[in-house]
């Protein structure tokens, strides 16, 4: 067995977030560590994982690492190669189960920022890319798991820009908002562990921290009161067989890790 | 039909249904005309400066970057765009040409934000941003396709994104609920890279089809560029994959390795290694303006372009397209 030393911070979110994708579900999958953990996923645990890429793939075999969310692998031995509308109707009509985002700012609430940074939208202080599929993701999949790297600057009590909703003010607020009801954010995977959210104030909550990380730490890197479950687990760290699947078949010409 | 919410952002093209209807009955011939013609003569016949531009698809694939460079090289400036894409986007921003921007997401996916991007919004050169997302902005050229002045979606509500965009939230007529009004986007020209297709305009697409079925609908002026040119009769042969009748399109411009460096699937592989130095380039000023000036500027055409890059290293991308 390799010691616990032996991966890297990336590979360990990976791993993480893969044990997050169940089997036969379908899933919108973005660009980067979503893509490797859906990669993971498939070849461990979940080989009836139906990725859905916004532009038109559908049910890839994801033999190979997608480097763009419109490329040939994201619809390689695919059931479906369609197009942007077609898959962001079928999430419209409740048939995507969970959506993977990113974000370089979240809130308490799960809100995610991906547009500026400062408090000023045109000309802002940082331009960011902007939502992509995000918001539609964010609006429309019944549970959006969110991937980020965990410290102050991320992790904030407000965000700068709501680019993709997660429960916006609070409980009911997403159904005031005219979004579907029972959607919203259901998990995120951080660098430092395992997040939820309280099913009655719909606030953020560690279920469990990552090897190494204790919950002190935990708080300590988050700009928000962090609501903590009662019994706080422990993430395992990445097994040999998920870290030999991540280098030698999932991302063998470390594009990400 | 009560308006709840409007969003900040203008409405950075106006709609005009019934001009688009006019616009079609006139200036769009259902005569099988020859439309075949080189890049400059597409480029000088019908893009302009100040026009509302639109490109697919996304990423590094399949984007009309050989019309791209053509815009840049004959100077065209002060575009209004509609900012979804990555490659084609960033070479318009990187030279300073983009004056408005309808944008949903512009960067470079594995290469992270999109330092033109970065610069031309943050110093207020791209004057105008208005939000959407990939559904939305696709969903305007769904509403124009249809001939109808809104698409009702249930994206973008209770964000930000739709505070600043064009959009509207109402309650719906039928059950109450609340709704987002996305409007529809008619381009003034629209530029799309294909599979293959005829002298006439006729084209196919193969793999995902991104946005180009709506997109193709929604544009006044429809420039393709082709990986092949084919005999009318093998597009006959295989009428199911047409996504665009000629009707729609005004020029036609034949264009191997039309998407370089990026990719085209079934024929030929992303040029990781061009790319990476077009990412290191648009770091600064000065490395963009290099760029430009040994791609674009100081090229007459994309034939030349593919000398540049070398005819050997294009065979060999062909050679690593990943199959079926």
């Amino acid at each position: 067995m390799m010691s616990e030393r032996e991966y890297n911070p990336t590979e360990l979110l990976i791993c993480i977030a893969a044990r997050q994708m169940p089997d036969a579900v379908t899933a919108f999958i973005g660009t980067g560590i979503p893509m490797l953990a859906a990669s993971l996923a498939q070849k461990m645990h979940a080989p009836n994982l139906v990725a859905v890429f916004e532009f038109g793939g559908t049910g890839a075999r994801l033999k190979r690492l997608p480097r763009a969310v419109g490329e040939g692998r994201t619809f390689y031995r695919g059931l479906v190669a369609s197009g942007i509308c077609d898959t962001m109707e079928t999430a419209a009509r409740g048939f995507i189960d969970y959506g993977f985002l990113g974000g370089a700012q979240i809130d308490a609430y799960g809100n995610l920022n991906s547009t500026i940074i400062g408090p000023r939208h045109h000309p802002p202080k940082v331009r960011l890319p902007g939502s992509g599929g995000a918001n539609d993701v964010g609006s429309l999949c019944w549970r959006t798991i969110t991937i980020m790297r965990h410290d102050k600057l991320r992790f904030v009590p407000k965000v700068d820009f709501v680019t993709t909703p997660g429960y916006l003010s609070g409980p009911g607020a997403r159904e005031a908002a005219g979004l579907p009801p029972n959607t919203g954010p259901y998990r995120v995977v951080s660098t430092l562990g395992l997040l939820g959210f309280d099913e009655e104030t719909r606030r953020m909550m560690l279920l469990a921290t990552n090897p190494g990380v204790t919950v002190e730490q935990v708080i300590e890197n988050t700009g928000f009161e962090l609501l903590i479950a009662d019994q706080v687990g422990q993430n395992e760290p990445p097994t040999a067989e998920e870290l030999r699947i991540l280098r030698e078949e999932v991302d063998p010409e470390r594009f990400y890790i | 039909m009560h308006v709840i919410e409007s969003g900040l952002g203008e409405m950075i093209q106006p709609i005009d249904l019934d001009g688009f209807r006019e616009w079609n009955r006139e200036k769009k011939s259902r005569a099988l005309v020859d439309k075949l013609m080189s890049e400059q003569e597409a480029i000088s016949r019908f893009v302009y400066d100040g026009c509302y531009l639109g490109t697919e698809l996304y990423g590094t694939v399949r984007a009309p970057m050989s019309l791209v460079r053509e815009v840049l090289r004959q100077g065209k400036k002060d575009l209004r765009i509609a900012g979804q894409g990555v490659a084609e986007l960033d070479l318009l921003l990187g030279a300073g040409v983009v004056k408005t921007l309808d944008i949903t997401y512009i960067g470079l996916e594995v290469y992270g934000t999109s330092a033109a991007l970065r610069r031309e919004v943050e110093s207020g050169r791209v004057e105008k941003v208005v939000e959407w997302s990939n559904g939305g902005i696709t969903w305007r050229f769904k509403a124009a396709a249809m001939g109808v002045p809104f698409i009702p979606t249930r994206s973008m509500l209770g964000t930000d994104t739709l505070r600043y965009s064009a959009a509207k939230v109402v309650e719906c007529p039928f059950t109450g609920m609340k709704l987002c009004l996305i409007p529809a986007l008619i381009l003034d020209v629209g530029l799309i890279h294909v599979h293959r297709a005829d002298r006439y305009g006729n084209a196919q697409v193969e793999g995902i089809s991104g946005f180009a079925l709506e997109m193709s609908r929604a544009c006044k002026r429809l420039i393709l560029s082709a990986e092949e040119i084919v005999d009318t009769e093998e597009i006959r042969r295989y009428p199911d994959r047409t996504m665009i009748p000629y009707y729609l399109v005004d020029a036609v411009v034949h264009a191997p390795f039309g998407a370089h460096p990026g990719e085209m699937v079934y024929l030929y592989e992303r040029d990781e290694e061009m790319l990476k130095e077009w990412v290191d380039s648009f770091q600064t000023v000065e490395g963009t303006q290099a760029y430009l000036d040994k791609y674009v500027y100081s090229l007459p055409n994309h034939e030349a372009y593919m000398d540049r890059v070398g005819r050997e290293r294009l065979a060999a991308l062909k050679a690593a397209a990943e199959g079926r």
